[in-house]
């Protein structure tokens, strides 16, 4: 049977819309984990660790994420022995490749920190840890700020493709939707415009946080 | 239970992923090449143009790059019929990837235009030349030569996400994929064979860039 | 009749007047200084003058063309006056010759190999013959300044305009820069220059001109004015200026 499409249609997409943000969330958490211990190891005075964190950098994003998905949707129950829930494949799938995006913007933001404030705290007398507690690490967390606010937007787009292993987030439920009213232009222009209302807010947001660094250096 | 790994019955179908394969190089290619045309008359217009036509680009960069592509796609290919515009798969593939690629060169090479310093632009005018030749021979070389690197990354990560276009059935590698898999059901080993595939593939796209670059930017 | 006739032009950037009621005739093979502080508008005058910049009020001619009229076409009259700014002149992306030959094959249809040996006879008269494949970044800064007069040159102009062309050189280099000047000037061209070369204002220019606030404060034959500064102004400009 046939719905026309209506208001109760956008309430459920909007419901949907909080699973987006949920698995996004959990993908950042995730994938902000994984980020921290590749910029340190892309950072690290060690050659073959460096090595390690490059080559995880290359190899994950050298990969479509839609392949991700599904080599997690399978490969995790052989794994793990037993059946895995979309949910768990996609903060898996999502975490390695957010970690892999993320560990190379904070590696770069590290690197940017001029060699003259490692030299003029060290002239001061703190020792490593010190230095990257006090000087180091605050400055590149604010250089490392706008760049993952706009990764941020992207992780938003990604988990679209969590829909195409069935778990319910905004997009698959657009599908549904479009499944019982036969409206897709419709259905998926307002799946768009949620999107957007979620999207363009924080680019802006990046935007603005980038002016803002600019001015004060 | 021990799961036994076989990826003999892959290998098997081999011509299958090499069809795949080029699909996927078509997309990748022709997407490319439209992405490229439209970032340049994209940019062109923004940095250039009255706010007649500033505004409305400036709409397209923003709603293409805070929506997914696999969005766009559907409302291409399942939205657009219902409007009378009836499209097979790979012709709404390639309009929606260059219509996403667009947007995203547009901005890239806009930061390149801008980086161009206005004493050469000057310069040119000074000497007689249009607009037109102006922009052509003075600032769009040297523009792409900046934001090179950003463009051709840019361009890899679109042949990364050409895969999309399996959820319309397009038959492109990773379409291929599933096809693989209804008829072998080795679920794990198709997708990671077709994961290292594409990983080859990023590199040789991305060699190709670089050796592009050698002949392309080199003096003569 | 007069090459270049400035009469009253007032050019204004948003509340700031910058050129306020200059009035100023350049006669053919005249070679004009101006000097003056910075903001004095020196070179606005100049890029009004090739119409770089437009004007709020009055009129510029050149060569019997009005520029600052709408209906002039800007391109065929940019043909006529050659410009050198003080720096980023060359295009980094192509070879001196192609950054001299680009304008004559484009703009007048000329063939490669005819702007070849213009681009030849150019580098010559600047004394960088052998550098005609070289790229601006192989040059140093007065290379380039001598490579972007040929550039101008080459499309032979009536009036030669120079915006501080020495200024952002290493003092080292402005010599073989102020030495084609000389020659440029020597062969008849029409010059207008901005300059802090007091001393080569002296010698090679007919006039000068000191700029001060936006109007011709002082102007006269360059020993002259040098010699016998009538206000104040000019004389602490030249005070600082020659300290």
């Amino acid at each position: 049977m046939i719905r026309e499409f209506s208001l109760v249609d956008i309430y459920y997409l909007l419901l949907a819309a909080r699973w987006t943000l949920a698995l996004t969330g959990l993908a950042f958490l995730g994938g902000g984990l994984v980020g921290l211990l590749i910029a340190v190891l892309r950072v690290s005075p060690v050659a073959p660790l460096r090595a390690l964190g490059a080559g995880y950098i290359s190899i994950v994003q050298g990969i479509p994420l839609l392949a991700w998905l599904f080599v997690f949707f399978f490969g995790l129950p052989i794994l793990a022995g037993v059946r895995v829930s979309p949910w768990i494949a996609a903060m898996v799938a999502f975490s390695i490749y957010a970690g892999a995006f993320l560990g190379d913007i904070w590696r770069g933001c590290l690197q940017a920190i001029p060699r003259q404030q490692w030299e003029a705290s060290a002239s001061l007398g703190l020792s490593f840890a010190d230095q990257l507690r006090y000087i180091i690490v605050p400055q590149a967390v604010r250089v490392a700020i706008p760049p993952t606010v706009g990764f941020l937007v992207q992780l938003i787009k990604n988990t679209s493709l969590a829909a195409v292993i069935g778990f319910v987030e905004l997009t698959r439920e657009g599908q549904l939707t479009n499944s019982t009213t036969y409206r897709p232009f419709t259905v998926y222009i307002v799946v768009a415009a949620i999107y957007f209302a979620m999207c363009f807010p924080l680019t802006q947001w990046s935007r603005s946080l980038e002016r803002t660094l600019r001015v004060s250096r | 239970m021990r799961y036994a790994f076989n990826f003999r019955d892959i290998w098997a179908q081999w011509p299958a992923i090499a069809e795949g394969i080029g699909v996927t190089l078509m997309l990748t290619a022709v997407t490319m090449l439209a992405g490229l045309a439209i970032g340049a008359l994209g940019a062109a217009g923004r940095v250039y143009g009255r706010s007649w036509l500033r505004t409305p680009l400036a709409a397209y960069v923003e709603v293409v790059r805070n929506t997914p592509l696999l969005v766009q796609l559907f409302i291409i290919f399942f939205g657009l019929p219902s409007l009378g515009v009836r499209l097979d798969a790979v012709t709404a593939a390639l309009i929606a990837l260059s219509v996403n690629l667009g947007a995203y060169t547009t901005e890239i090479i806009r930061a390149g235009l801008e980086a161009v310093p206005r004493s050469q632009i000057e310069a040119g005018y000074s000497l007689g030349l249009s607009g037109v030749q102006v922009f052509r021979h003075v600032v769009l070389s040297p523009a792409i030569r900046i934001v090179y690197p950003a463009l051709t990354s840019q361009f890899v990560l679109m042949m990364l996400a050409t895969s999309i276009v399996s959820q319309i059935s397009a038959p492109d590698l990773f379409h291929i994929a599933s096809i693989i898999q209804s008829r072998t059901f080795r679920d794990f080993e198709i997708y990671t064979v077709i994961a290292m595939v594409y990983l080859a593939l990023a590199l040789i796209l991305k060699l190709l860039f670089a050796a592009t670059a050698q002949i392309a930017f080199a003096r003569r | 009749m007069s090459l270049v006739e400035l009469r009253d032009v007032v050019k204004r950037f948003g509340a700031n007047t910058v050129l306020d009621r200059v009035s100023l005739t350049v006669e053919p093979g005249e070679i004009i200084a101006v000097i003056g502080r910075s903001g004095s508008g020196k070179s606005t005058m100049l890029r009004c003058i090739n119409g770089l910049e437009s004007i709020q009020g009055g009129r510029i001619v050149f060569d019997g063309e009005t520029v600052n009229d709408p209906a002039t076409n800007l391109r065929k009259l940019r043909q006529r006056v050659g410009i050198v700014f003080q720096s980023y002149n060359l295009f980094p992306h192509l070879s001196v010759e192609r950054n001299i030959t680009l304008a004559p094959r484009v703009v007048k249809g000329m063939e490669r190999d005819a702007a070849r040996d213009l681009a030849s006879r150019a580098l010559a008269r600047v004394g960088l013959a052998d550098k005609i494949d070289a790229y601006p970044d192989q040059l140093s800064g007065g290379q380039q300044q001598r490579v972007a007069i040929a550039r101008s040159l080459a499309m032979q102009p009536q009036l030669m305009l120079f915006d501080e062309i020495t200024s952002a050189l290493d003092p080292e280099l402005t010599g073989e820069v102020l030495k084609v000047l000389e020659q440029v000037a020597k062969e008849g061209m029409t010059m207008m220059l901005v300059t802090h070369e007091i001393g080569f204002a002296r010698r090679v220019a007919t006039r000068l001109i000191f700029m001060h606030s936006g109007r011709i404060w002082e102007a006269g034959p360059a020993g002259d004015v040098l010699a016998k500064p009538r206000t104040p102004e000019l004389a602490t400009f030249l005070d600082a200026v020659l300290h």
